[in-house]
């Protein structure tokens, strides 16, 4: 067992909790460092190429996850944010703005531009607020065709390199270097939430999760949080999205549809809401499951003949994970590593109950 | 005439949102939990029926096809409760949204790999035939969904007002805790108006799947019958009706004398308004939480 003697009130809002976990971190970022050394090694880059994905599927997800998470808004139109960031990086490019400028610019203004469109929904909560959220998602697509000018419609656009300071980055001929462009923004936005939970915005904007109402009596201003949580998660989309339009090339308004939106909050549902771990974990979730579909369905062909064919079946199966963690472990992959590190840490005075979480009876909010 | 055929065409498709808003009310209403697979339910329910009525599959009669496939997503939507739901009980708002919506990708996956992917439709005994009079052609099968839909809602309208477990159901959705208290079998109506909204679904799969081809993407029509019941207010039965026939007037007569691409857009920009201007519906019934 471990005991973290507390010395001073800092200590209470410190980025470690002790020192070997701060030692636990340094080792993960020197093994995200040293991934690529071992894809040079093999000679083969493509599975790096699937590992940034991840990343930035995982910047999106803490995107979502700052709202959702840790706001308590739910979000199926984080696509839309996405989408915005890619297409204003794609177009402040082609202005000919250098690169270190238009993307974080693209991440801003796609940021503004979604606190602007959710201002007049920030008014409702819980289901309201998906279900408006959600239209917001299944206009994307025919907002991107009507903007042809910008967007260049169904035909779509093709994304330009990334150019910094001369040195060209391609997803494909320079794979390493966009591994590592697009790691240091994962990192620098893991950086930046970090502090901001230990901030008061950062306490406010759980205050809100946990009960707008005791929010409000502590003296919350409840649609400035929450539209600056909505600011700051739209950026985070704006940014993942002005990357995801590199790491693909080419974006067309197909690109950034309704499932992109319910994959980023089933991902963060499954990696486990309200931690910035979640993000990460449900990235990889993500990630991995096409290729162990592809992989299965090769192995069965080969070995017992079997043809697998059936449309749908990654979205199924992704759907049906996706069930069976919030009935079975609604904390999702990183609650259950907390769980068990906590049976270690604890190691004869462990409890089952010691994550319950108390259940709330529902009462209507309307005059019936 | 063209401008009045469009208005029945538009209609009778306001019947079927309206149908599936309906569901969503139910639901709503009793659990105030928004089933976000309701629109794919009602896929399955006409796929059920397709299976019982059309020849290449059982071929019964299509009047005991219909009593059948509506009994078995009653079923469907009781156990869907039982098994799934019922676990999730005091949790937030959020995961049900999710739930509802993973389960709607597993149901379309289904539904895919057992009646296939092609657009099929309903073997009914009055496919093609119509009523005409005075130029205006009128399909039975668009006359006989105004008349269900008209039917249902007020029977639902009469159930919630006046029937003892109508009353139960309104009780247990405002404040769960108390309608405990007073003895009333909370888990046991939610379940039962899982079931209801299952049968609901499953006449507006048969009604759609008896209008035009269905396959199992359809399901995310259910998205336009959230504008439909948004429109309403999500806790009024009527409204949701009114709703349905609202999103369905507009997309027609949009297409019809609106620029190109304002149909498709119409529906959703509608539920954005009406979220934005007047997040009740209509018929409002919210009341803002204060401290």
């Amino acid at each position: 067992m471990r005991f973290v003697f507390k010395t001073s009130y800092d200590a209470d809002i410190s980025l470690f909790k002790h020192r070997a976990q701060a030692v636990w971190y340094g080792l993960l970022l020197l093994l995200v460092l040293a991934t690529p050394l071992y894809f040079v090694a093999i000679g083969d880059a493509y599975l790096l190429g699937e590992i940034t994905g991840m990343l930035i599927l995982a910047i999106a997800g803490m995107g979502l996850m700052l709202l959702t998470g840790h706001t308590g808004l739910p979000s199926l139109g984080h696509a839309t944010f996405m989408a915005l960031g890619c297409y204003l990086n794609i177009n402040l490019l082609g202005a000919g703005v250098p690169w270190v400028i238009a993307f974080p610019l693209s991440g801003l203004i796609a940021g503004l531009l979604g606190t602007m469109i959710a201002l007049p929904v920030l008014r409702l909560h819980g289901v309201y607020l998906a279900l408006a959220t959600l239209a917001m998602s299944m206009l994307t697509g025919d907002f991107v065709v009507i903007a042809e000018p910008w967007t260049g419609g169904i035909a779509g656009a093709a994304v330009p390199d990334i150019n910094i300071f001369g040195m060209e980055i391609n997803r494909y001929s320079t794979p390493y270097k966009f591994y590592y462009l697009v790691l240091f923004v994962a990192i620098m936005i893991v950086w930046f939430y970090r502090n901001l939970l230990r901030t008061p915005t950062g306490r406010s904007f759980t205050a809100i999760r946990d009960s707008e109402i005791s929010a409000r009596a502590m003296g919350i201003n409840l649609t400035q949080t929450k539209a600056l949580s909505f600011f700051l998660s739209a950026t985070a989309a704006g940014l993942a999205g002005a990357l995801f339009g590199h790491s693909a090339g080419y974006v067309t308004n197909e690109t950034f549809d309704l499932v992109m939106s319910i994959t980023l909050l089933l991902m963060i549902v499954i990696g486990g809401l309200g931690f910035i771990h979640g993000a990460f974990f449900g990235a990889i979730v993500v990630g991995i499951i096409p290729v162990a579909i592809a992989n299965g369905r090769t192995f069965l062909a080969t070995t017992f003949d079997v043809n697998i064919n059936v449309p749908g079946l990654e979205s199924a199966l992704f759907a049906f994970i996706l069930v069976c963690f919030i009935l079975f472990e609604p904390m999702g992959l990183y609650g259950r590593w907390l769980k068990i590190r906590t049976y270690f840490e604890l190691f004869p005075f462990y409890r089952k109950d010691m994550f319950k979480r108390q259940k709330s009876y529902l009462k209507t909010d309307r005059i019936q | 005439m063209d401008f009045l055929q469009l208005i029945i065409s538009g209609l009778a498709n306001g019947c079927v949102y309206g149908l599936i808003a309906l569901g969503f009310v139910l639901i709503y209403k009793a659990t105030e939990a928004v089933n976000f697979a309701q629109g794919d339910f009602m896929m399955l329910g006409a796929f059920v029926c397709i299976g019982f009525t059309n020849h290449e599959y059982m071929g019964l009669s299509f009047w005991i096809a219909v009593p059948l496939s509506i009994l078995v997503m009653g079923v469907l939507g009781y156990l869907f409760n039982w098994g799934i739901l019922r676990h999730m009980f005091g949790q937030s708002q959020t995961s049900i949204v999710i739930l509802t919506i993973a389960m709607g990708f597993i149901i379309r996956f289904f539904a895919g790999a057992i009646w296939s992917h092609e657009p099929t439709s309903l073997e009914t005994p009055f496919a093609g035939q119509d009523i005409r009079s005075g130029g205006l052609v009128l399909g039975i099968d668009e006359v006989l969904i105004v008349v269900v839909t008209a039917i249902l809602t007020l029977a639902f309208y009469l159930f919630f007002s006046r029937t003892r477990i109508g009353l139960a159901m309104q009780a247990a959705s405002q404040n769960q805790l108390a309608a405990y208290y007073m003895g009333i079998p909370v888990k046991r109506i939610h379940s039962l108006v899982w079931g209801l909204s299952g049968m609901v679904a499953a006449v507006a799969g048969i009604l759609f799947a008896s209008k035009g081809a269905i396959d199992p993407s359809t399901g995310l029509l259910g998205i336009k019958a959230f504008a439909a019941a948004a429109i309403g207010g999500f806790g009024s039965l009527p409204g949701a009706l009114l709703g349905g026939l609202i999103i369905g007037l507009v997309e027609p007569l949009a297409s019809r004398y609106g620029p190109p691409g304002v149909s498709q857009i119409a529906p959703y920009a509608i539920l954005l308004l009406i979220l934005i201007f007047r997040p009740g519906g209509i018929f409002s019934q919210t009341q803002r939480k204060k401290v």
